[in-house]
């Protein structure tokens, strides 16, 4: 207990100074990026690695929480700010609406309706061009040059939501969410509101994605619906993300969120420049390649598959 | 009147097509449980088939549907084979991971035909193209009609197979309880493997009787994708007659819509639909008729 503690004090300190060291602007943007997906691949590990419901549509919360920041902003003058306060809410407005209507459904049905519900997202948001601008995007000002502001913003978001995961999972919740995995009709007639528990789950998980849909409208400052509800880049990326760290443990999707972003990022740069130009025109289907290979050999992720990434180390030798 | 007639025809000559689509998928389903993500996608592999094979060997799109259909079937085969039946001995936390392997099939299919053919939107531009003919006031596309007649076609013989070839009923067999077929002696890893197969091969016609009327271009998989998944619900999961229902449901909605609602809502109409379903009706259509 006390190791891991220390531990904790050490990564975050070394996130503390990491930006005071690396100044340039394109690795701080790197860094950026991977924890915001630390928060969003935790979210997803919340309700489908420990609470068992996969979910295909986390872009509806990610987009819900855009859309609400860049709307206030765009229509209603307020700070973009005030959005990420508020998106983490409506976030969870629609996690309960789609709560209300996928969680009748168990299983792969339920993986099954929530990308259906993630697509419908995406057509609204497409189709009610008064409120969303459609195709045409939301458009912001930066508050900010620099990207260091944004960056201790995307640190404290990443730790608060650690932090809140850890506490949820360690407390009576964390246990009952588990034990509706494992068995929901056991669970249930153990006397587990089976669906209270899940849509709480669900309502934590859609809170910080959308915290985290809201902080990107903030720092990117642009997004459109083929953006924010994608079905692959936000969705399934969300699922790679806890999935190559390890399901259903704490730190799993953070190391996820590390690797896939770097991964996204070599290949996107073209090896860093190195490559010829065409290898960055294919970083799509390395995302593709990536799907298929960590399915395939890294099921239960880094953290989850260490024993066995580490006999492999220890035999070649 | 006339114009509600005209978009029932048109409606029920594409739902035709749809139907062909959603029968490979409710296949696939029936049998491995999983819904296969990468159901359009196989479609626009085999459109491309037949675009090249109409570009450079002059075959007429509805002959190429014997290549593409080999083709797709071979792939399906490679795909369930390497892809898909490995993954059942992955011990994980979460079940779904097929369902995900397919969504990265699709990503790697429709990119590789994005590094081949580039996005540009390429056609077909065949002799009947754009032809009609009218039938008691009501205009009948030329290419629509013979894509619907093919489509039943297909499906009488798709229902032939099925329920009297000794391969059909193993299929069917393995879809109804996979424990008691393998007891009675069904090789229920060669099933699954045929089976989606044979779905890929029903998508692949789809795709080449589409191919004459619909522009060409990489990301064309997604949106049939999305149909294929939302006849699969609407029929029944693993019911083929519901997939034929289901199909014809969705292209009439879809032509209404169109007609009645908006354009730009005519995607909007499958997955309204797809909900509706899902709160009233879960089970989808097989549930009404109990069979």
């Amino acid at each position: 207990m006390k190791r891991n503690q220390v531990i904790s004090a050490i990564i975050a300190v070394v996130f503390i100074i990491l930006p005071l060291v690396v100044t340039s602007d394109y690795y701080r943007h790197l860094a950026i990026l991977a924890l915001m997906w630390v928060v969003i691949g935790g979210s997803w590990n919340l309700l489908a690695g420990y609470t068992g419901q996969i979910s295909f549509g986390h872009a509806i919360f990610f987009g819900t929480g855009a859309y609400t920041a860049g709307i206030l902003a765009d229509k209603l003058g307020t700070s973009a700010w005030l959005g990420m306060a508020l998106g983490g809410f409506t976030a969870v407005l629609a996690g309960l609406v789609i709560g209300f209507i996928c969680f009748r459904l168990r299983g792969p049905y339920f993986a099954l309706a929530t990308i259906a519900a993630g697509e419908i997202c995406r057509l609204i948001a497409v189709n009610w061009e008064s409120l969303t601008n459609g195709m045409v995007g939301v458009l912001l000002i930066q508050t900010f040059r620099s990207k260091l502001p944004y960056y201790y913003v995307a640190l404290a978001l990443a730790a608060a939501s650690l932090l809140v995961f850890n506490l949820v999972m360690k407390s009576k919740w964390g246990f009952y969410f588990v034990s509706i995995r494992e068995d929901q009709d056991a669970a249930e007639s153990l006397g587990i509101n089976a669906a209270l528990y899940k849509n709480l789950s669900l309502a934590i998980s859609a809170f910080f994605t959308g915290t985290a849909g809201a902080f990107y409208m903030n720092y990117m400052a642009f997004i459109d619906p083929e953006v924010v509800f994608s079905l692959p880049y936000i969705s399934i990326m969300a699922i790679l993300v806890a999935i190559i760290g390890g399901v259903a443990t704490i730190w799993g999707p953070a190391v996820g969120a590390l690797i896939m972003v770097g991964i996204q990022e070599t290949f996107r740069s073209a090896i860093f420049g190195l490559a010829p130009k065409w290898v960055s025109q294919s970083h799509a289907l390395v995302f593709g390649l990536m799907v298929i290979f960590v399915i395939l050999y890294l099921a239960n992720g880094v953290v989850g598959d260490w024993p066995k990434i580490k006999r492999l180390v220890v035999r070649s030798r | 009147m006339t114009v509600f007639f005209q978009t029932l025809v048109s409606g029920i000559l594409i739902g035709g097509i749809y139907a062909l689509i959603g029968m490979g998928m409710t296949l696939i389903m029936g049998v491995m449980g999983i819904i296969n993500l990468a159901h359009g996608q196989l479609m626009m592999v085999a459109m491309y088939i037949t675009f090249v094979a109409y570009t450079f060997f002059h075959l007429d799109p509805y002959l190429s549907l014997f290549v593409a259909m080999p083709c797709l079937f071979f792939l399906g085969v490679a795909i369930q084979k390497f892809l898909l039946n490995p993954l059942m001995e992955v011990e994980t936390i979460i079940p779904q991971n097929q369902v995900l392997m397919t969504v990265g099939i699709a990503i790697v299919l429709t990119e590789i035909a994005r590094f081949i053919f580039s996005s540009t939107y390429r056609s077909v531009t065949t002799s009947y193209t754009g032809k009609v003919f009218f039938l008691g006031g009501i205009s009948f596309n030329v290419a629509m009609t013979v894509a619907f007649l093919f489509a039943v076609t297909l499906t009488i013989v798709l229902f032939w197979f099925l329920l009297k070839t000794d391969l059909g009923r193993s299929i069917r067999a393995t879809a109804q309880d996979k424990e008691a077929a393998i007891l009675m002696g069904v090789n229920s890893r060669r099933i699954t493997i045929i089976t989606y197969g044979l779905g890929a091969a029903l998508v692949a016609s789809a795709g080449s009787l589409l191919i004459p009327i619909f522009y060409l271009f990489p990301d064309i998989g997604r949106p049939f994708t999305t149909k294929a998944f939302v006849i699969t619900i609407l029929g029944g999961m693993g019911s083929t007659v519901g997939a034929i229902f289901g199909g014809l449901t969705l292209g009439i909605a879809e032509s209404m819509g169109a007609t009645y609602i908006g354009m730009s809502y005519k995607e909007m109409v499958g997955l309204i639909i797809f909900l509706l379903v899902l709160i009233f009706l879960p089970g989808g259509l097989k549930r009404l008729t109990k069979v």
